[in-house]
Parts: structure tokens; sequence; C-alpha cells
């Protein structure tokens, strides 16, 4: 056998595969649970950097690493928060004001890393906790699978988690229906008394609370610092994750998966000289044929012949017929 | 009065928007700053005070003009593709892979390696726009994910096919002489990319407002029933706006290449696309206001960095204050209850109609 | 019997100036199936928002259950017990029926989880309550819409309606699903609950209905129990006119057929037959009619004709050269045009300015393009030319059209259309909520045309403008021509209403109405 396919057949590689897709599928739970609702939110890379910078300076001012914890969600909340009062209040375009706050995000973290600690782009000189390791006794001393699932990061374990509250939110609460609902038919929602806006909001916060444990991982775990941009594009991957998994809780993981697996490979490729681009590449050019498909079956329209109409009928609703936009 | 700042509302709003960024950035700047008048004058003045730093501007708004440009036609279409930095990334890959292969004059040479790049950005845009006028696929997805795709094999081709392996960092082979965008000024780096940008912005500016393909373009933007009513081929304009976004895009990346760097340098991507972004939004689409709205930021920008370098202000305090401003401007209910009031009033003296 | 509920003197008057309601007073008793009928714009689905807190009256009172009622939301009228189905089903497409039927009042499971259990229990509870059938686990989008419908009725239940309002429910069902539907309706009456229903339709209303309350022109004409009515006789209710003796003079000389259309034939995306082979001619100098409540297939046919829709089947010639397949580009160059009934969402794009408008249809042609290049000097004077030959209330060719007020933007489309001096107009609905003084024009400028040798195609909704203008009318219900008449010199309203509903039909019309 290859050494190439050994490496990425081994237990350490599935390890490193876990390890990869933690921020990733963090930021595409956030993207997920936001686009159900109808109001899909592309500032994860904004919302992952304000988290991750958060969590390093609360934990280096007061050293503790529950309230880092606690800071940085409540930073990724308030992303939300603002995106939604930007988007439902002030009626900005949810994309191009989504885009505004990655911006923002992106200088402001710098600019007040230099005020908090005089370091510019790096937090070097800032003492920030990192989340710990488990290691899982017994399952830890397995051959290939104990490598593989213990001596992760807290938060790999976590974003495990993550998925099944995610789901258990959607489809097992209240808000979650009326998250759906929303999204769906916000006219029936309205009907029977649910206040859209609000749901959005609620939805777009969940968002910003997932998407934080993604930040907070990146900068209290995978590495053990805040620099700037260290977001790297993975909120951008959150996005095509997602939409590859179809904003559902099962999709969405297996698409983070498949983005983990790919990226991890890729790192190990560049190490060995071989082209990883082309390994990378993949999993946006399978979104990009899946978002097709999907699109093409939901707009075939089957040409009826007269023999087989229904019935002869009066529609009373005139809807966009001929070439609707 | 009031019937001008009705008329003029959107211009107003882009500057009142402007003005709050620039007095928050004031603000900032007196919050951190030891030396704040100081800081300050060198971040507002900063750019015209030395002859480089002026150059600079336009050495930096050069690409962005074109990218701004790109996202203008087809944000005019209402077609929300932005992949720019894609084609721009890719375009100029593949026009460099031509110029570092090819040898002829620098007459036929020039223009040969701008069109082979602007045709390949215009190519990979195709992608998204036929995807969109046949099936109704969303082409803000698929462009942003072809961005990604771009990226990849156009860092595939530079660093695997035309790495300078003498060079000490990861750069592409360097453009032949003939291939090179003159850099005219003395002492600076400002290239005849520059007057292409401005060329293009008057040539994009007749395009959509003097001809008939724009009039369509800008119908189908303005309500596509409308167009359609009148038997324009929107399936037409949403390829071809998308189309000349790919190829303006990357036109301008490859100006970049052959004016400043005359090597592909670019292990990341440079971003012009999403400041193309930015400027089209301040330009609300207009390839004339794109100008100034580019050295806007161009000025933004460098005004930055004279920042960062000659005081103890950070320049991503530029990118906090670009982002502000964005914000506000998209947000379209910003100021318009004041509008709502005015117009009501007008309405009440007997305005229009 | 007593009066569930009561309105009083109710005014409602939209932003954009209609007047909806006009004193409207109807008493709705308690277990009874009541009936609204009017034409579109009579005013009743006007009423039913009132009602259901959707708008806000501007004068007049709701008693329910005799208490005067303060409706200011869908919410309020929900809680006090009034329950709508909408013609449009306010249903999410990818949750279960338990799920749409819980949404907004979940039951919970320890605060914070949702008992689906529960829900599917209380679907199941209601279901039988009520004897209407409904599968619990199934998702919206995968039901037949009689279901659907079903699942809506069985929303309002479950929220404690007692007086519930059905707006034309049997336009989206087969006949089968109709007879469900009437049974139900029944059983419901039986159990306690107050139905208002409205129809077009007055077959099902002379089978349903006790009572009947007849709309026309945003007024209440008369409510009476239905047994004491025949179907003539709400139709005649309906649509009834002071004889109007505003009539064009007739036409200067009528010549050849224009436009011939032939078996057309048209299904629709849901399997419904929408337009049944349809024939007819217009000729030359002559104002052919279209009457019809809206809904019976006329947008579709003004659609296929004017190349904006394929039909199924069928012939449509222009002067001898065929239409179908051609693109609407192709269809105005060969001499048709088409001011549409919907002048915002596609006559005209506000955006923009008066010039931009007036060119859509001739930018690209000789004298106002040079090849690529547009000639704004020329299209300039052009639209300064048509404001003034319009009499377009306009501060200057180059204001945005949304500053207009609606009989300005028609003026716009008009202006347009007719100036691009066709052969044959396909007017739709041409004077739909513009002010009288515009009205006045359009109505001038068609009769110029029908004189000056051209066909024109009228399809309104407005019985009067029909009878002043029409040389001919054709009628049409349920995608069929049903009635052409040839002679309008002494035809009323009156003798146009039954077509138009239904009630009565020419038989072998298609034969009669080729010129």
């Amino acid at each position: 056998m290859s050494p190439l396919l050994k490496s990425i057949l081994s237990a350490e590689f599935g390890f490193a595969i876990f390890r990869v897709m933690t921020p990733l599928l963090f930021a595409a739970i956030g993207v997920s649970i936001s686009s159900l609702a109808g109001t899909i939110n592309i500032s994860m890379e904004g919302t992952m950097l304000i988290s991750a910078f958060v969590g390093v300076v609360v934990s280096a001012f007061t050293e503790s690493l529950v309230l880092a914890l606690l800071a940085g969600v409540a930073a990724g909340m308030a992303m939300g928060a603002i995106l939604s009062y930007f988007h439902l209040r002030l009626k900005a375009d949810i994309i191009l004001a989504a885009i505004a706050l990655n911006l923002f995000a992106s200088g402001i973290t710098v600019f007040l890393l230099f005020i908090a600690s005089g370091d510019k782009g790096s937090s070097s000189s800032l003492k920030s906790l990192v989340f710990p390791e488990l290691h899982i006794p017994l399952i830890k001393s397995i051959p290939v699978l104990g490598t593989i699932i213990s001596g992760h990061n807290i938060m790999t374990y976590g974003v495990i988690l993550a998925i099944v509250v995610f789901y258990i939110i959607i489809f097992k609460t209240p808000l979650g229906l009326r998250i759906r609902a929303v999204g769906q038919n916000p006219d029936a929602a309205e009907s029977v008394g649910i206040n859209v806006n609000r749901t959005r909001m609620w939805a777009l916060m969940l968002s910003g609370f997932f998407g934080a444990f993604g930040g907070l991982y990146l900068s209290m775990g995978y590495v053990s610092w805040f620099a700037r941009d260290m977001t790297a594009g993975r909120g951008w991957i959150a996005i095509a994750a997602a939409t590859l998994g179809g904003y559902l809780p099962l999709g969405t993981f297996l698409a983070s998966l498949l983005f983990g697996a790919v990226n991890a490979l890729a790192i190990y490729l560049a190490s060995l000289q071989f082209p990883s681009e082309l390994i990378s590449l993949i999993p946006y050019l399978a979104t990009v044929i899946a978002l097709t498909i999907y699109s093409a079956r939901a707009l075939k329209k089957r040409t009826h012949k007269v023999e087989e109409a229904k019935r002869v009928g009066k529609i009373t609703e005139v809807k966009e017929l001929g070439g609707s936009s | 009065m009031e019937r001008f700042l009705l008329k003029y509302f959107t211009l107003i709003r882009v500057i009142i928007a402007i003005a709050i960024g620039i007095v928050i950035s004031v603000f900032l700047i007196y919050l951190i700053s030891e030396e704040p008048g100081f800081s300050l004058r060198s971040f507002l003045l900063g750019p015209f005070l030395s002859r480089s730093r002026l150059a600079h501007v336009f050495e930096t708004a050069s690409p962005i003009i074109f990218c701004g440009l790109a996202i203008a036609v087809a944000f005019q279409a209402k077609q929300f593709n932005i992949g720019a930095e894609g084609s721009l990334y890719l375009g100029a890959a593949l026009g460099t892979a031509f110029a570092v292969s090819t040898n002829m004059p620098a007459f036929i040479h020039i223009p040969l390696v701008l069109l082979m790049a602007g045709l390949a950005g215009a190519t990979w845009s195709f992608i998204p726009a036929i995807l969109k006028a046949r099936w109704k696929a969303s082409e803000l997805v698929s462009s942003l994910m072809l961005n990604y795709v771009a990226y990849f094999l156009g860092l595939y081709l530079m660093n695997f096919h035309f790495r300078d392996k003498e060079a000490g960092y990861l750069v592409s082979y360097e453009l032949p002489e003939s291939a090179w965008l003159a850099q005219f000024i003395p002492d600076t780096r400002i290239h005849y990319g520059i007057i292409l940008a401005l060329v293009f912005a008057l040539l994009v500016y007749y395009f959509l407002y003097h001809t008939t393909t724009g009039y369509e373009i800008r119908s189908t933007g303005f309500n596509e029933r409308f167009a359609r009513f009148g038997g324009i081929s929107v399936f037409k304009v949403v390829v071809l706006c998308q189309v000349i976004l790919g190829f303006l895009a990357a036109f301008g990346g490859m100006t970049e290449v052959m004016g400043i760097h005359r090597r592909f340098v670019w292990q990341f991507s440079p971003g012009y696309g999403w400041d193309g972004i930015i400027v089209a939004i301040i330009g609300r689409n207009h390839p004339l206001l794109i100008i100034p709205a580019s050295f806007f930021l161009a000025y933004l920008r460098v005004g930055g960095r004279v920042l960062n370098l000659m005081s103890d202000v950070p320049a991503e305090m530029i990118t906090v204050i670009q982002s502000i401003i964005i914000l506000l401007i998209t947000a379209e209910a910003f100021l318009s209850q004041w509008k709502y009031r005015v117009t009501l009033r007008q309405a009440e003296r007997g305005g229009a109609a | 019997m007593e009066t569930i509920l009561e309105a009083k003197d109710i005014l409602k008057v939209y932003e954009n100036g209609v007047v909806a309601n006009r004193g409207v007073s109807v008493a709705i008793e308690k277990n009874t199936i009541h009936a609204i009928v009017g034409e579109n714009g009579a005013g009743k689905t006007t009423l039913m928002k009132v009602i259901f807190g959707i708008e806000q009256a501007q004068e007049g009172e709701i008693f329910f259950k005799g208490e005067k009622a303060n409706i200011r939301s869908p919410h309020d009228a929900i809680r006090m017990g009034i329950g709508m189905v909408h013609q449009h089903l306010m249903l999410a497409p990818d949750l279960t029926v338990a799920e749409n039927m819980i949404l907004g009042n979940e039951p919970r499971r320890a605060r914070v989880f949702l008992d689906t259990e529960r829900a599917v229990e209380i679907t199941e509870h209601v279901a039988q309550q009520y004897g209407l059938q409904v599968p619990p686990d199934r998702k919206i989008k995968d039901l037949p819409i009689g279901v659907r419908q079903r699942v809506e009725i069985l929303k309002a239940l479950f929220r404690n309606a007692e007086l519930l309002i059905l707006d034309e429910p049997t336009s989206v069902l087969t006949p089968q699903e109709t007879e469900v539907l009437f049974k139900t309706l029944k059983d419901l009456k039986e159990q306690g609950k107050t139905i208002i229903f409205i129809s077009h339709k007055l077959k099902e209303v002379k089978q349903i209905a006790d009572r009947v309350t007849i709309m026309r022109d945003s007024r209440v004409i008369d409510t009476r129990e239905a047994g004491e009515l025949t179907e003539h006789d709400i139709a005649h209710l309906m649509v009834g006119r002071d004889i109007s003796f505003e009539r064009l003079p007739a036409p200067v000389q009528l010549g050849k057929p224009v436009l011939r259309v032939r078996d057309l034939s048209y299904v629709n995306d849901e399997g419904i037959l929408v337009l049944n082979k349809i024939s007819f001619d217009i000729r030359a100098g002559e104002i052919l009619g279209l009457a019809g409540v809206v809904g019976n297939g006329q947008t579709e046919l003004i659609r296929i004709l004017t190349g904006l829709l394929e039909p199924s089947e069928g012939e449509i010639a222009l002067q001898g050269e065929t239409l179908v397949g051609l693109s609407p580009r192709k269809i105005r160059e060969k001499g048709l045009c088409h001011i549409p009934e919907d002048r915002i969402e596609e006559g005209v794009a506000e955006e923009t300015t008066l010039e931009e408008n007036f060119i859509l249809d001739r930018y690209y042609k000789r004298g106002f393009s040079k090849g690529l290049r547009l000639s704004w000097k020329s299209i300039s004077e052009h639209s300064e030319d048509l404001i003034k030959r319009f009499n377009i209330l306009a501060q200057s060719s180059k204001t945005p059209v949304s500053s207009l007020s609606g009989g300005n933007i028609q003026k716009v489309v008009v202006a347009r259309e007719l100036s691009a001096d066709p052969e044959v107009i396909i007017a739709a609905h041409p004077t739909r909520g513009i002010d009288v003084g515009s009205e006045e024009m359009v109505h001038r400028l068609l009769r110029e045309a029908r004189d000056r040798g051209k066909g024109i195609f009228l399809a309104s909704a407005d019985l009067d403008e029909i009878l002043k203008l029409c040389t001919r009318v054709i009628v049409m219900y349920n995608g069929e021509i049903v009635a052409h008449f040839q002679d309008m010199s002494a035809v009323t309203g009156k003798d146009l209403g039954p077509y138009m509903l239904g009630v009565q039909r020419e038989e072998a019309v298609s034969g009669k109405v080729s010129a």
C-alpha cells in the first residue's frame, strides 16, 4: 500500500478530521439555523473572529475559562443581534450587511487587541487560556478507534453535542417549529399570531451563539492565541457546508465532515508536495453541482396535454405565469 | 431646499453615512492615541502630504475601480454575483501563464495578455450566469463557491507549473518586459492600469446608459417582469452582465500583475473583488460614482497605513470605519423616517404630480 | 334566531383612495351558512378582512355575540372566536399537519420541549370532534389541496372558532372535493358553528347557503333567505345596473378580421384546463369586449395572445400570420400591443424615468438608436411629444414614474402602447383604479383607435365600460366562451350577468363568434 494511502487511512488522520471539522461545524450550524428561518447569516467569519478575540482577551485578564466562554458566546450573540437589527429593523440587505459585519469584525478585533495589549496583530503578550483536552479512560486504549475518539479538545466533543442540540432545538422545541414555519411561509406564521421578525431575530442570535463556539475553539484550543483574520475563510466554508447539507442537522454534519476531511487531507498533501489545491476545491465544486441539481429539479414544469387535464376549473388567484422571475 | 434634498436623497444618505464614519474615526483616534491631533492629521491628510503616498492612493484605486465596475454591471441587473474575486484570480493566473509562455512585441503582447485574462475571467463567471439563467440556481451561492474553486485552480497552476524556483518566495516566473504596463510617473508605481481603469469606467458608463444593451440590463434590474413584457430577453441579460463582470474583474487583476508586481505573487486572494462590492455599494452601482468611491476607499486605506506607521493607532481602524459606512448605506430604512415625513409635507403642499 | 355577528355601517377606504365598503351593514345569524356574493371589487373580501382584523374600517362598528368588538388584528379575531380560511392557504409546506395545527399554540413538555405526541393527539381529537379526517404525520406539501383545506378549517376550529369565514373555498377543489367540503360545512353547522362563505358560484350558493347577502359597488344590496331567490335573481342583483345610455356611436366601418383565434386551449402547471377551445375573431374597426368574473381564464387568454404564455393547443393569427410560438417582441413587431392589467407590476418600471419607460418596445428601432447607440435626443423629444399628446401630468420626461398618480401612470402605459400604431390592441382592465379624467381619456383614445380601423380587445370587470365601448361582447366562464352578444344596442348588465356567473350559457357559441 502506498505510503500516502496508508497515512490517509490511519487513525491519526481520523483524529485530524474531527479536529479540523470542529470550528467548521459550529459555524455551519449557525448558518443552517438562520437559513431555516429564511434569513441566512453569512457573517460567520466575523462572528467567529469576534468570539475568538473576546475569549482570548477575557481569559487573559480574568484567568477564568468560564468567564471567557460566557463572554465569547455573548459576543457571538451580539453579532447576531446587530445583524438582525440592521436587516429586520433598518431593512438592510442581509447579504450586504453580513459582508459589512465580517469586515467590521476583522478590523475591530485587531484594533481592540492593540488597545488591550499593545500587540499588533497577534496576541503574543497575552497569557490566554485554552480549553482542556479530554482523554477518555478505557476508550483511549482501544486500538484505532481509541486514537480517533479520545484526546480531543473538549470543544470537539462539544460540537457533537451541538449538532444534537441543534437537532433538538429545531425539531423538538416550539421555537424551532416557529423558525421552520417562518422560513417556509411567513404569512402562515403571521396568521397564527407569531411575530415573524422576533422569531428571525432569535434565529440570528442562535446562529451567533453556535458560531461563537467555533471561534472560541480556534483561539483557545486549535491554537492558543488570537491572530488577525485567523478564521481564514472557515466562515465561508461553513456556508458551503450548510448549503450542501440542506441546512438540516444530519446533512450539515455530514457536509462539514466532508469539508473537514478534505481540509485535513489538503494540509497533509501540502506537506508532501502534492497539489493539495486540487483536492481542496472538490467540496466547493460539489456544492455548486448539488445546488444546480436541486434548482433544476425544483424548476421542472411538466407541460400537460389537454387530454390529461384534471378538470375544467376556475382559478381565482392569478399566479405568476409565463416567465416567473 | 427640501425638494432638492428629496431628489438627491440617496446621494445625501451616502454622504451622511460617510460623514458619520469620519466622525467615528475621529472619535476613536481621540480615544486611543497619545497624540490625537497628530494622528488625526496623519490619517486625514497623510495621503496628500507626500508624493509617494498620493501615488499610493492612485495605485490602490486602480484594481478596485475595475472590480467596482464589474460588480456594478451585474448588480444593475439585480444579479448578485459576488464572483469578481474568483474571476480576477483565475483570469490573472491564466493571463500570467499566457504572458510568460509567449513572446511578441509589446504593442501586441500587452493587449493580448489583457484580453486573454479577461476572456478567462469572463468564461469563469459564465458558469454561475448560465446556472442562473437556465435553472434559476442562486448566483450568489454558486459564484461564492466558484471563487474558491478559481482560487485553488489558479494557485495550483501558478505553484506547480509556473513557479519560479530561483525566486526567494512562492511566485511565478517574471513576466517578459513586453508584457509590462509601464510605470509612467517617476518615483511612483503608478502604471497605465489606472488610465485603463478610468477609460473603462467611461466605457461602462457609456455602455450602461447610452446603448441598447445597457438599457436592457438596467430595465431588467428595475423590473424583470417589465423587461420581459417589453420583449427583452432576460436570459441574455442575466448571462451577459455576469460575463462582463468576469471580464472586467480579470482584466483589472491582470493590469495589477502587469503594472506593479510583474509576476503572479498572490498566494492569498488579494481581495479586490470584495473591495469592488464595497465601492459598488457606495457608488450605487453607477460607473462614474465608482471612480470617486474607489479613490475614497483607497484614500482611507492609505490614510490608515500612514496612521499605522506614524502613530500608535492601528490601521485596522480603517476597516472598522469602512464597515460602519457600508452598514449605514445598505440600511435602506436609515433616515427613511425623515424622508417619509418630508415627502408627506411636500405632498400636502401640493408637490409633484 | 340570534345574531352572532353584526356589521353596522362599515366604511372602508384604502390608502389609494378606493372606497371598498360604503355603509355596509350585515347581520349573520348563528348556526347558518351565510353566503356573500358579488363581483370582483364589490367589497366582499374587504368586508371579510375588516371582520377578521386584517384591515381596519374608518367608520362603523362590529358586534360579536351581542358585544361591541374591537378587532385590530387577526389575533383579536381569533381570540374572540372568529376563524378564517384564506384563498391562499396559510400553511407551512414542509411541516406536518399536526405541526401546522398547533403552530403558535404549541403544547409543551417541561415548558421547554415541544410535545409532538400531544400535538398529534390534539389533531386527532379535533379531527374526530368535527368529523374531518386528516393524516397528522404527513407533510402539507405531500397532500392534495382538498386535504390541505381541511387542515386549514381544522386549524380555525382548534382555535375555538365559532364563526368560520371561507373565502372562495371551492375555487381550488375538484367537484368531488367540493361535495366533501359541503358535507363538512353542513356537519359543522349541525354542531353549532356559523359559516360565512364567499363565492361566485351561484349553483353552489343555492346548494348550501341558508342566507345570501349580495354586494355591489362597495354596498350591500340585500340580504335574503337563499330559498327565496333563484340563481337568476341573485345574478341580477349582483350585476344589475340602471340602464346605462352611454354608448359610443356605432363604428364607422367594420373591416375584415385582423385577429383570429381558433380552438385555443391551455392547461396550467397544476393540470387544470384553464382555457377550453376558445375561438373568436376581432375585426378591424371594432372593440370586442371580454366580460366575465376575474379568474375564469381571461388573464391566461390575454397572456397567450401577447406571447407571455404558451398555449397547449390552438391557433392565433394576426392578419394571416401565426403568432403561436413567437416571442413577445416578434408579436409586437407584427402589430399587436398590450395594455397590461397590472401597470405597476408589468406596465412600467417605477424607479426610472418616463423616457426610459416610453421606449421599452422601441429602443432598438431606428430613430431611437443607431446600432447599439441610444439616441437620447430623439428619445427625449419623443417623450416630450407623448407627454403633451397624452396630457400626462409630470414635471418632465426625466421624472421617475413613481412620482406620478395612478391615472398618469396608466397614461404612460397607454401612450407607449398606442403610439406604436398597432393593428390590434389588447387592453386588460385599462381603467382599473384611475381617476375619472384619465378614464375618460383612455376611453376616448380607444374609440379613436377604433375609428382609425384598429381592432381592439377589451377585457374588463367594469360592466359600464364594456357596455359603453364595445361593439360586440363575448362572455367567459370557467375557461369557455358562454355567450356572444353581436348587437350591443339593447344589452344591459342584467343580460350579461347570468352568463358571467355561470347561470346561463348559449349553446354552440363558438360557431357564432367568428364574424
